[in-house]
C-alpha cells in the first residue's frame, strides 16, 4: 500500500523526504514570502524546513495569509 | 513593514495600542470587495493604517493570492482567526501568522456558533491567556460584555474588541449602553469590531467614547466601497471630535435660540 500523508486536509502520496521537498513539489520556494507551515499542530519555522523529515501519516498545514475581516 | 505617515485634523490625537501608534481610528478589513482595485482604492479613501487579513490554507483560496504582497508595504498588516471555533485551532492559527507575517499582533476571534458567528467566550479567554504568554499582542473580538471585556484586559490583551452587532450585519450598535460600560471598566483600548452598517454607527461609536472602529462588510458591502470607506474616515473622526466636545444636554421641551427680547407685535 502507498504511504500517504495528509496535506491541508488532503491525502498525498508521500514522495518528499522533506517539508522543504513537499513545498517545492507544490510550487512554493524556500524563498517565497508570507507561506506558514504547520506539521502535526506544530508549527515548523522556515529556517527548518529543509531539515524536517515528513513521515507516513503526518499532517501537514501549509497556510497564507488572505483577505479577511 | 512600512506604514504610510497620515496628516490630518486629528493627527494630534493618536492612539496607541501595545506602544504602535495610529493616527487613524478607522481600522479596515480586506475581505469581500468587488476586486481588488476596488480593495486598495477605499483603504486608500478611509485613511487607514491598519489593516486585517485571514490565514487560509494554499489551496482553497486562489482569489486571495498575493493580497498581502499588496498591502505591506503600505499598511500594518493584522492577521486574524476568523473560522475558529476552539482555543486549540485559535492559537495554532495565531502562531502560522505570526510566522507568516513576522508580526505577533493577532485579531483573536473564537467562533461559538454558526448562525450568529458569536464569540465563545470560554474559549476566548483561553485562547487569549495562553496567547499572552506567547508574547502576542492580542486583540480579541468579544461579546458586549464588560465582565468578559475586563477578564481579557486583566489576562494582558492590548484592547479589547467588543461586537456592536454580529458579523456581518449590519446592524450597528445594538447595546451602546454596554460599550458606554465597558469604557469605564477597561484600562486598555476599546475598538468596536463588528456590525458597524454605515457611517452613522461608526460616528456613534467615536462618540460614545470608543478608541477606534475597526469595519469590512460596511465598505466592501456598500453600493460604493470607496465612497463608503471616504464617508467612514469622515464619520470616525466627525465622531472623535464631537465625543470630545461634549453634546449639548438633552430635554424635552423647546428653548428657543433666537432672542425673545425686541419682538415686534402684530
Amino acid at each position: 500500500m502507498m504511504e500517504t500523508i495528509r496535506v491541508n486536509g488532503s491525502d498525498r502520496p508521500l514522495r518528499s523526504p522533506t517539508l522543504a521537498a513537499l513545498l517545492s513539489d507544490m510550487d512554493i520556494s524556500g524563498e517565497a514570502r508570507f507561506f506558514a507551515v504547520a506539521l502535526n499542530g506544530a508549527v515548523v519555522p522556515r529556517a527548518c524546513w529543509a531539515t524536517t523529515s515528513v513521515r507516513p501519516g503526518d499532517e501537514v498545514e501549509i497556510v497564507r495569509p488572505t483577505r479577511g475581516g | 513593514m512600512a506604514v504610510r505617515e497620515r496628516q490630518d485634523s486629528v493627527a494630534a490625537d493618536p492612539l496607541t495600542i501595545a506602544g504602535r501608534t495610529f493616527r487613524s481610528r478607522l481600522f479596515l478589513g480586506s475581505a469581500g470587495y468587488p476586486n481588488r482595485k476596488i480593495m486598495l482604492d477605499a483603504l486608500e479613501a478611509g485613511g487607514t493604517e491598519l489593516v486585517t487579513v485571514a490565514v487560509r490554507r494554499v489551496d482553497l483560496e486562489g482569489d486571495g493570492e498575493g493580497i498581502v504582497e499588496s498591502l505591506a508595504d503600505d499598511y500594518f498588516i493584522v492577521p486574524n482567526t476568523a473560522g475558529c471555533f476552539t482555543a486549540r485551532e485559535a492559537v495554532l492559527t495565531a502562531q502560522l501568522a505570526r510566522e507568516a507575517l513576522g508580526t505577533d499582533w493577532i485579531k483573536l476571534e473564537v467562533i461559538g456558533d454558526r448562525d450568529t458567528l458569536y464569540p465563545d467566550v470560554e474559549q476566548l479567554l483561553a485562547a487569549a491567556a495562553e496567547l499572552v504568554g506567547q508574547g502576542f499582542t492580542v486583540l480579541p473580538y468579544c461579546t458586549d460584555d464588560p465582565v468578559t471585556c475586563r477578564k481579557l484586559a486583566d489576562l494582558g490583551c492590548a484592547a479589547v474588541m467588543p461586537l456592536g452587532a454580529p458579523i456581518g450585519s449590519g446592524m450597528g450598535l445594538r447595546n451602546p449602553y454596554n460599550l458606554q460600560i465597558i469604557m469605564t471598566q477597561v484600562p486598555v483600548p476599546v475598538i468596536v469590531d463588528a456590525g458597524i452598517g454605515t457611517a452613522s454607527d461608526a460616528v456613534l461609536a467615536m462618540e460614545l467614547g470608543c478608541d477606534a472602529v475597526l469595519t469590512n462588510s460596511a465598505v466592501a458591502r456598500a453600493r460604493d466601497p470607496v465612497g463608503m470607506a471616504r464617508a467612514m474616515r469622515h464619520a470616525v473622526e466627525a465622531g472623535r471630535l464631537a465625543g470630545a466636545a461634549g453634546r449639548m444636554p438633552r430635554q424635552f421641551f423647546a428653548e428657543a435660540t433666537s432672542p425673545t427680547l425686541g419682538m415686534i407685535r402684530a
